[in-house]
């Protein structure tokens, strides 16, 4: 049915974000990726930084990140991203510095890098995916898979005897003193995407005011791995994943408790 | 510029400061760490980048990142950091940015030792990392060509968007010889048209090395074949010595070229009318010059550091014309000028062969010692 | 009286996930299985009045799909 206004009266309320590129994803369909690129693209209009942000891709499904986001993009190896954007930012400390990093890429091939970042107290700020699985190579065990979770390469559940337990980046990285933002968010419903996009805008200001690293972890919906619908998906992660991925603020350093959004 | 004593480590370091590198990533190693502990006091009191990275891995990585804006940037390390680096050298390669790496080889494989060594020249000069890519390879002799060519490699990388590597064994860069140093360049202020360095009032760009679609990386690959192939024709280097009239000639890179021009300056002292030719860049490598030397010559000797990896591409130019041998000492150990003078003597006498392969025939004069 | 919005689905870009389907408030919204988008999806679509522009499904929405506009209230008040 169409629906019309009063074109007096009618007002935009919420429109694409510019920081986005016009074209359709490769994500499949319900796949919360695109509301975390979504929600950092909004954050970055509303600073008006799309011409001095640059970001840096990952390898996972997030691979093709850089077409989607309208701003300067590079793409590094897997789990790579973290030293790629110390790279850059060092060359160019007044630009904002951002990697995409899903969680095979940062929290298993990638560890030492985001570690080392963080502990140099890069100033970037990263943005973690964590969907429990490995979703571009088709659903594997990933380090984030939860205790029993069935996946392509643990297909009779996660035995955590012999495939040992999930990690939990945020926690671990804000043990770091270069830390100074760490966050754990979810993107499974309306006020925990709010909450999510107030985080990754917090993650800029850190940036913006040379507080250091950053990273908010986003607890996402892979609905073709999982095999369940994309509604399905979402009541699975607020079910299983949140008791296991506690929605937390882990470390706020006190200058950045200050920050007023 | 007065001459001045340098470590060979540290004069490449200087060097590249000097030639207006930006930003440097390293991870200590011996015997290459002198380089990074020369950038980190020197980087920072000029107000450029300096990180020392969590790994080898870390350190190329931000090579790659930094290199993605456009300005000059180096790392340095050895033999099994290079190995680890090979990853991210191929990702550099594949996404067309320039960056330069300094390899102070050692002894290997493995762990192997932290002597001088020559045996990473298969890993630099055909590859190491994935996919077709081609490295220009600088192969200095002296502290002093260490700084020239560390100078040049940075206008090479920039010129043909290549991975430019610096490629000596750990001798030379523990080394202290005079050198003069070059003048001191202004950072760069432009940048290039592919730089990454935030949309301002431009389109966006991206900088990747991948292309999914099959065509467009067949299309990327002979876009880097071509510009190998002008890199081939303009970009070889060798020098060579006392080979106007040379019967024999000695072929050998770096360190091995060094110690085997003593050997043919001996040589040449008893009368043997002995050649060197020692190529500067060994990739591209000096086919025509050793076309020539073949030519002109009744007999080769290839000396190296390594088990006989440059041999494999002198052979291929030679194609069996005349009879090459093969002398090289490995394991972190430098040959003596007077075992590659045995070795010409023995060219001289009539006993070089074309039955079999040199390295063969090296191993059993060996076992025959032994 | 409640606000009056009205939404715009981009049909190059939704691919019917459902996702604003679940969150509308009002659930005034549904695929339209009568349409079917250049990917072969079905579209989200407004199904009823009802819509109150209060941007929630833009909220969820992965593909940044849709734009969503209310009658400013302030203005209706002074009617």
């Amino acid at each position: 049915m169409t629906t019309t206004l009063d074109p007096e009266l009618e007002q935009l309320v919420y429109e694409r974000p510019d920081s986005l590129v016009d074209c359709a994803t490769h994500y499949c369909p319900g796949c919360t990726h695109g509301v975390a690129h979504r929600l950092i693209a909004e954050v970055i209009d509303e600073m008006g930084i799309r011409e001095k942000t640059i970001g840096v891709a990952s390898v996972g499904c997030s691979v093709f990140a850089y077409n989607y986001f309208n701003f300067d993009f590079v793409q590094a190896p897997h789990g790579r991203a973290p030293a790629m954007a110390t790279g850059v930012k060092r060359v160019l400390p007044d630009r904002f510095v951002i990697t995409y990093q899903g969680d095979g890429d940062m929290a298993s091939i990638g560890m030492a890098e985001v570690v080392h970042a963080a502990a140099r107290g890069e100033n970037i700020c990263v943005f973690f995916i964590n969907n429990a699985n490995y979703g571009m190579t088709g659903g594997q065990m990933a380090p984030t898979t939860l205790p029993g979770q069935k996946t392509s390469s643990s297909p009779s559940g996660r035995d955590i005897e012999t495939q040992g337990y999930p990690i939990r980046a945020a926690e671990l990285l804000a043990t770091l003193d270069g830390a100074s933002y760490v966050v754990r968010r979810s993107l499974h419903d309306p006020k925990n995407i709010r909450l999510a996009k107030k985080a990754i805008r917090t993650a800029f200001e850190v940036q913006a005011r040379g507080l250091g690293f950053s990273m908010v972890e986003m607890l996402s919906i892979c609905p073709t791995n999982w095999g369940m619908t994309p509604l399905q998906s979402l009541q699975w992660l607020e079910e299983k994943m949140v008791p296991y991925y506690a929605l937390n603020d882990f470390k706020v350093h006190p200058a950045v408790a200050e920050i007023r959004i | 510029m007065a001459r001045e004593l340098w470590k060979g480590n540290e004069a490449i370091a200087e060097a590249a400061v000097r030639a207006g590198c930006q930003a440097y990533f390293g991870y200590p190693i011996t015997p290459q760490t002198e380089l990074l502990e020369y950038m980190s006091r020197r980087m920072p009191e000029l107000g450029r980048a300096f990180v020392q990275a969590e790994s080898e891995l870390g350190a190329v990585n931000m090579v790659y990142g930094a290199a993605c804006t456009g300005v000059r940037v180096m790392s340095s390390s050895s033999s099994p950091g290079v190995s680890l680096m090979m990853e991210g050298i191929s990702y550099i390669a594949g996404t067309e940015v320039p960056a330069v790496l300094v390899d102070v080889m050692r002894g290997g494989p493995g762990l192997g030792n932290i002597a001088p060594a020559q045996a990473d020249y298969n890993q630099i000069v055909h590859g190491g990392g994935h996919g077709d890519y081609y490295p220009i390879v600088l192969a200095p002799a002296s502290v002093q060509e260490a700084v020239d060519l560390t100078v040049l490699a940075f206008d090479l990388a920039e010129k043909y968007r290549s991975v430019t590597v610096v490629l000596l064994d750990g001798s030379l860069g523990q080394m202290m010889e005079p050198a003069e140093m070059p003048p001191m360049q202004p950072l760069k202020k432009e940048f290039p048209a592919w730089a990454t360095r935030g949309a301002e009032n431009r389109e966006r760009r991206m900088l990747s090395s991948i292309y999914l679609n099959p065509p467009d990386q067949e299309v990327t690959n002979l876009r880097l074949l071509r510009r190998w192939k002008e890199v081939e024709a303009n970009e070889v280097r060798f020098k060579t010595y006392y080979l106007e009239d040379a019967e024999y000639v000695v072929m050998g890179f770096g360190s091995a070229g060094r110690v085997a021009l003593s050997a043919v300056r001996a040589a040449r002292a008893e009368g043997i009318k002995v050649g060197l030719l020692r190529p500067i860049t060994v990739s591209p490598f000096p086919v025509q010059a050793v076309d020539a030397a073949v030519r002109q010559c009744k007999a080769g000797l290839v000396v190296e550091m390594n088990a006989g990896q440059m041999l494999e591409d002198v052979l291929r130019v030679n194609n069996n014309r005349i009879p090459f041998e093969f002398f090289a000492r490995m394991g972190g150990i430098v040959p003596f000028p007077d075992e590659i003078l045995a070795e010409i003597r023995r060219l001289a006498q009539g006993k070089a062969s074309l039955e079999g392969h040199p390295r063969d025939r090296w191993l059993e004069r060996v076992a025959a010692q032994a | 009286m409640p606000p009056k919005g009205r939404i715009e689905v981009n049909e190059l870009l939704c691919k019917g996930c459902e996702l604003c389907v679940g969150a509308c408030p009002q659930k005034v919204i549904a695929l339209d299985m009568d349409r079917i988008t250049p990917k072969g999806y079905h579209p989200a679509s407004l199904i009823s009045d009802g819509c109150t522009g209060c941007g929630i499904c833009a909220v969820v929405c992965p593909e940044a799909a849709i734009t969503v506009f209310r009658e400013t209230i302030k203005v209706r008040a002074n009617q």
